[in-house]
């Protein structure tokens, strides 16, 4: 992959790329363990017979205790335990539905083998919200801070795994770059 | 006061339509109250991707939402809306399905 263009006009525009190969096997390997860690969430909360009765979805009210989790799905507020608690429970499922929803989106897109990627802008917002769960995910398991060399020493057990974190990077701020062009 | 002498449960009774009226102004003014959804830095999301969600969700034009993004950035937190409860509940929802960092709080 080298960026994203812009090809066509107005309701034409597209937004295109190519994947190698082994580029599509890491991004749905990624994927795929993101959604299935937002799926084991969404699971824990057994469904309650007042939630059968209303239809109702409600979902969990405290935080996640995996760290990743917990940043894919952040408290409500920080001023009031009780509202964040009472927000979380209502908006949760909805929050994993609209990740895994994205998730999906882009696992169906992803050409197996390599090749190449044409999206809709509409398509590039899903791409670039689903690209960001996964970034989030990569960084938070890989304690990435904001002073972070390039590379880390080859001892760090991290290191390779930051060279797929920088290359999400390149692909996401490729992808907003060439969406913020597109009018 | 008036009503010092009187027994408890009178006191009570007594008081009872007037507090009656009390509690539900306070509540109106509360829900009045402006909330603000507020933005956190975090090492992950992309400075880009910030701004291009801000003017995604918000309409912002571009330098608004560059502002806010630098804000972010640089003071570790911005106020990215306000509004009433349901308002910036909803927009904490977005900025969450959006993957920032975003939490609620009274303005």
């Amino acid at each position: 992959m080298n960026g994203w263009k812009r090809s066509g006009r107005g309701a034409k525009q597209r937004l295109v790329t190519s994947l190698e190969a082994q580029e599509v096997v890491v991004l749905r390997n990624l994927i795929v363990e993101v959604k299935q860690m937002l799926s084991g969430r969404g699971e824990e909360n057994p469904t309650d017979e007042l939630s059968v009765l209303t239809g109702i979805r409600t979902g969990p009210t405290s935080r996640p205790t995996d760290r990743v989790l917990a940043r894919l799905l952040p408290d409500f507020t920080t001023e009031d335990a009780d509202l964040a608690a009472g927000l979380r429970s209502l908006h949760e499922p909805e929050l994993i539905e609209a990740k895994n929803a994205a998730a999906s989106a882009v696992l169906e897109m992803l050409p197996a083998g390599g090749g190449k990627i044409e999206l809709t802008p509409e398509q590039a917002d899903t791409w670039l919200a689903a690209l960001n769960d996964v970034r989030l995910a990569l960084g938070t398991a890989l304690d990435v801070s904001e002073d972070m060399p390039e590379e880390l020493s080859p001892e760090d057990p991290r290191a390779p795994h930051l060279g797929v974190y920088h290359w999400l990077t390149f692909v996401q701020d490729a992808l907003v770059q060439t969406r913020m062009q597109v009018r | 006061m008036v009503h010092m002498a009187a027994p408890h449960s009178v006191d009570m009774r007594e008081a009872a339509p007037t507090r009656q009226v009390d509690p539900v102004v306070v509540e109106d003014s509360e829900s009045d109250t402006p909330w603000q959804a507020i933005v956190w830095n975090d090492p992950v999301n992309l400075m880009s991707y910030v701004t291009y969600v801000l003017q995604k969700l918000f309409g912002y034009p571009e330098p608004k939402a560059t502002a806010l993004m630098l804000d972010v950035h640089h003071k570790g937190k911005a106020a990215v809306s306000h509004g009433d409860k349901d308002k910036i509940e909803a927009d904490v929802a977005k900025l969450h399905a959006a993957g920032l960092w975003a939490t609620m709080q009274h303005a």
